[in-house]
């Protein structure tokens, strides 16, 4: 098993700085998901890492070892591809035994390690089939075990299900996790996916314009983001800004006590710790539409300072679109110049003000 | 609901397929019929007697092996040129960005952009100086430039169409980069390539005016051969039995590409 590291990694293309001083660190057996925005250069990134791009500067090491300028088929790494990129002319057994026969290792020891790696992603017995007769779970699948049969020391997954329908996603997303917990491989995912990152990922790692934007456990990233767009990317995030003044913040008429110093900020609250009491104020935010998602409600409120923010409510409540409300948050965080400022603990209640 | 209505009888596309079919089974049958015709006078209709006499007086004559043979090495050696030296070109035109590409590119187009004849005149006259009209290698050259867009265009076609991510999957794995066009480039691409192959082979084998203006008169390949007959003979059958044997490498080719290309190699050959 490995430990990655990246220092200062920075790709330019032309002009554009794709990626710009990423340093990271991969613990052993450590799942790290990049997850970003489409443009935000974790694909790059994991290009860097598998020799495909080489950085304009910085370092790229594994176990120690700078590969910097390694090519690919000599890094200690394994891809897979979001295309799954299978060879159509080869049959399962052909595509997983391609590398093990350019290590020249003898065909018996060939065949044993396909069957194992085919049994290992649930394909025993798929060994001849083609590519195209194969459904693209499978054929994911085979291509993970084309990676896994040569014992990579780094496995690199570049949104791997980003094809796949939603169900099909969910199932081998659990299945990948399994994988690699048992062989135990450190294991560095790009997605778009905040769903997959969440369910998938030791850490995460938050990426926006070629920068890292925050590293951390997905528990932390969820309750704890860094800064406004971490907030507003992971989840649902009500985003609102307002002023502090005198050690309150008022947001679109949405007032919370904030002990910071005067001055604009950001106020940010998810819909989970909004929690909705009926009131008959004047000037009272409204809820503009209900939808019911079978588990829980998410209303979507107009506060009176023309904002809109959204709240979730157990199905029991009951709200009814046009019905005035008073939201009272539970937990908040506030930014200022793209950074927290505030965030209240847990257990805190904030005492709410609505506006009326 | 929805009803289906009864198929109508496309009248007009039944003639055309009829007229067309007639158009192109008609001359073949003809010369057919003439291969097979020991005798045959006006005006009857069909042969007075059918017989294998000028199959048997055509490859008895030691001008016909000849020409044969010499069309078997030339397209032969015009094909395996032809790929040596295009098949990489059209790997960098599709691959790499180097300067004027696509001017050098369209270049490959010249050769069939202007009056064929009046190219093939230009190029004897340099030819002329450099003591290549008559040779074997002389017709080598100008069929290799009849080549040039079959071998060019569709391999480029062929490579650009191969997925790059299954390139670096096989890198990834280990493959060093010639093994990597071996392994996966060459078979992902070799569909479309063989097809490319195959009409360079068929092109240069019945091609004419090139090897009779730079070829004659040592060197007679059996289309020119052929012609002289048609022309030279009072006999048409001498003619009609060269063509019947001409028929065959277009056909053992077409069966080649059916089998073994596919037909969508053709259109995938040229970018459908």
């Amino acid at each position: 098993m490995a430990t990655l590291e990246l220092s200062n990694v920075t790709k330019q293309f032309g002009p554009t700085i794709a990626v710009n001083k990423v340093s990271l660190s991969v613990g052993d057996g450590e799942l790290v998901c990049l997850l970003g925005p489409s443009g935000s250069g974790k694909s790059t990134v994991l290009r860097m890492i598998g020799g495909f791009a080489t950085p304009s500067s910085g370092a790229v090491l594994i176990d120690g070892e700078d590969v910097t300028k390694v090519p690919p088929e000599r890094r200690p790494t394994g891809m897979v591809f979001q295309s799954h990129a299978l060879w159509s002319h080869m049959s399962v057994f052909g595509n997983i035994a391609f590398g093990l026969k350019l290590r020249r290792l003898p065909r018996e020891e060939i065949a044993r390690k396909v069957e194992a790696v085919l049994d290992l992603v649930g394909l025993a017995g798929y060994g001849k089939r083609r590519p195209h007769q194969l459904s693209g779970g499978q054929q994911q699948r085979v291509a993970l075990a084309r990676s896994l049969v040569l014992e990579p020391k780094i496995l690199l997954l570049d949104e791997p299900f980003a094809s796949l329908d939603q169900h099909l996603r969910e199932r081998l997303r659990e299945e990948v996790r399994d994988i690699q917990q048992r062989v135990g491989i450190t294991t560095l995912f790009v997605t778009h996916g905040q769903d997959e990152a969440l369910a998938l990922a030791d850490r995460i790692v938050i990426m926006r314009d070629g920068k890292v934007e925050q590293v951390d456990p997905p528990d932390i990233v969820y309750r704890a983001p860094r800064t406004p767009f971490v907030a507003g990317f992971i989840g649902t995030m009500n985003l609102i800004d307002g002023t502090v003044s005198g050690g309150r913040l008022d947001a679109g008429g949405l007032v919370v006590e904030a002990p910071i110093a005067d001055g604009p900020a950001t106020l940010a609250v998810r819909p989970e710790f909004l929690t909705l009491e009926a009131s008959d104020a004047a000037g009272a935010p409204v809820a503009h539409r209900v939808t019911d998602y079978g588990t829980h409600l998410i209303v979507d409120i107009d506060l009176p300072g023309g904002e809109r923010v959204k709240a979730m409510a157990p199905v029991a409540e009951g709200w009814k679109a046009g019905q005035k409300l008073t939201l009272r948050p539970e937990q908040i965080a506030v930014y200022r110049d793209g950074a927290a400022i505030y965030r209240s603990a847990a257990d805190q209640q904030q005492a709410s003000v609505v506006n009326g | 609901m929805a009803t289906m209505s009864p198929r109508k009888t496309d009248v007009t596309g039944i003639a055309f397929s009829v007229v067309l079919t007639v158009l192109i089974i008609f001359p073949l049958l003809v010369v057919c019929t003439w291969a097979f015709a020991d005798v045959w006078r006006f005006p009857n209709v069909i042969p007075q007697q059918f017989g294998l006499r000028y199959w048997h007086d055509t490859l008895a004559r030691a001008d016909v092996w000849s020409a044969l043979w010499i069309s078997i090495r030339l397209s032969v050696t015009v094909t395996l040129l032809s790929a040596a030296i295009c098949l990489p070109a059209a790997y960098a035109f599709a691959r790499l960005e180097f300067p004027f590409r696509n001017l050098l590119f369209f270049s490959f187009l010249a050769a069939h952009a202007f009056p064929k004849f009046g190219l093939l005149v230009a190029i004897a006259a340099i030819f002329l100086q450099l003591h290549l009209i008559g040779t074997f290698w002389g017709v080598v050259l100008i069929q290799l430039v009849g080549t040039l867009l079959f071998m060019i265009w569709i391999p480029v076609a062929a490579f650009q169409s191969v997925d790059r991510r299954m390139e670096e999957a096989a890198r990834d794995v280990g493959a060093k980069p010639w093994r990597v066009f071996w392994s996966i480039t060459l078979p992902q691409a070799g569909p479309t390539i063989a097809a490319a192959v195959l009409l360079s082979f068929v092109g240069t084998f019945y091609e004419t005016e090139g090897a009779w203006l730079i070829g004659a008169p040592r060197i007679s390949t059996t289309p020119v051969l052929m012609i002289s007959f048609i022309n030279n003979q009072p006999v048409i059958q001498y003619g009609a039995v060269l063509s019947m044997i001409l028929w065959i490498p277009s056909v053992v080719a077409l069966i080649f590409a059916r089998r073994v290309i596919g037909s969508g190699a053709f259109a995938r050959g040229f970018g459908a």
